[in-house]
């Protein structure tokens, strides 16, 4: 891993495993939806609103493993100062967003026939909607420390990284929220090991799952790949003016 | 009295969501990425 963390040695790996991942992942997904969408059949009490699941199920998953990422991340950028940490913590915020506000839409849109309302104030919608203010919170402070270490000619300060290990702590809280309180959602229907879902929606499930995984992977990768390049780009122009550059992108990449 | 409602709209509704979000999501990164890496190359020569 930690030599992963060499930008020139991602970038060799990242040029041809972002199409990879995108391409994989696009068809994955689309298999998964149509499959989901077409072949399995409908739910004897939910009826056709079922499908909104294959969607559902992923994108939560999704918002929570962006901000697993960007923890993880953030652990390795304050204890190794590895160069890529906060580049791949940056990365991951934007689609962990996306993902945390299509489940929560999708969410309201399943909970409109199922339940007779689009919104209820219990455990796991609550926790999921402070799942994306903390993406939005922690773009616009990580935006604010690039502009702030680059006009000291530095890269991103260490205040995204503490408030990405600290909103963390609400990963646990979204997960258990069914089981801690006596809430509107249903208990979760996969867990280690075991599934309370019949075959007919698990496969589906499942593919989706990995299709928009793989999907998520390949996003996570372009935008690491246009953040070093950025970088570079500045990098050279300051060397050029002779300002000092970033510890990051002070390397010259073989292509 | 519940309403009666038309499931398939709401499965339909979420669906254009959920894959409209990530195309875009995608095409927005791929392109951002390329225009980047494009920048980078043309700092390179100058």
């Amino acid at each position: 891993m930690h030599g992963f963390a060499n930008p020139a040695r991602f970038l060799r790996i990242a040029r041809w495993l972002t199409p990879l991942c995108l391409g994989i992942g696009l068809v994955v997904t689309a298999l998964a939806l149509g499959w989901g969408l077409f072949l399995s059949p409908a739910e004897k009490l939910q009826g056709e609103t079922v499908r909104i699941m294959y969607l559902h199920v992923p994108t939560a998953w999704l918002g929570m493993a962006g901000w697993i990422g960007i923890a993880g991340a953030s652990f390795a950028q304050l204890v190794w100062r590895h160069p890529l940490a906060g580049i791949a913590a940056r990365a991951c915020a934007v689609p962990g967003a996306v993902f945390t506000a299509v489940c929560l839409a999708t969410g309201s849109i399943w909970g409109r026939p199922a339940w007779g309302t689009w919104w209820v104030w219990d455990g796991r919608l609550t926790s999921m909607l402070v799942l994306l203010f903390l993406y939005l919170g922690w773009i616009a402070l990580a935006r604010a420390s690039e502009d702030a270490g680059r006009g000291a000619g530095q890269g991103q300060g260490a205040a995204p990284a503490i408030f990405g290990l600290l909103g963390a702590i609400n990963i646990p809280i979204i997960h258990y929220s069914v089981l801690w309180w006596n809430t509107q959602h249903q208990p979760p229907s996969i867990t280690a090991g075991k599934s309370a879902i019949a075959g007919d929606f698990l496969w589906p499930l499942l593919l989706a799952m990995l299709g928009f995984t793989l999907v998520f992977a390949g996003v996570v990768f372009a935008r690491m790949r246009a953040i070093l390049a950025d970088q570079q780009a500045e990098a050279r122009l300051r060397r050029k003016a002779g300002a000092p550059g970033d510890f990051a992108t002070d390397f010259e990449p073989a292509f | 009295m519940r309403e009666a409602v038309d499931a398939w709209t709401f499965v339909m509704a979420a669906y254009a969501v959920g894959v409209g979000a990530t195309l875009g999501l995608v095409a927005w990164s791929w392109l951002t990425m390329r225009r980047a890496e494009a920048r980078r190359d043309q700092s390179r020569k100058r």
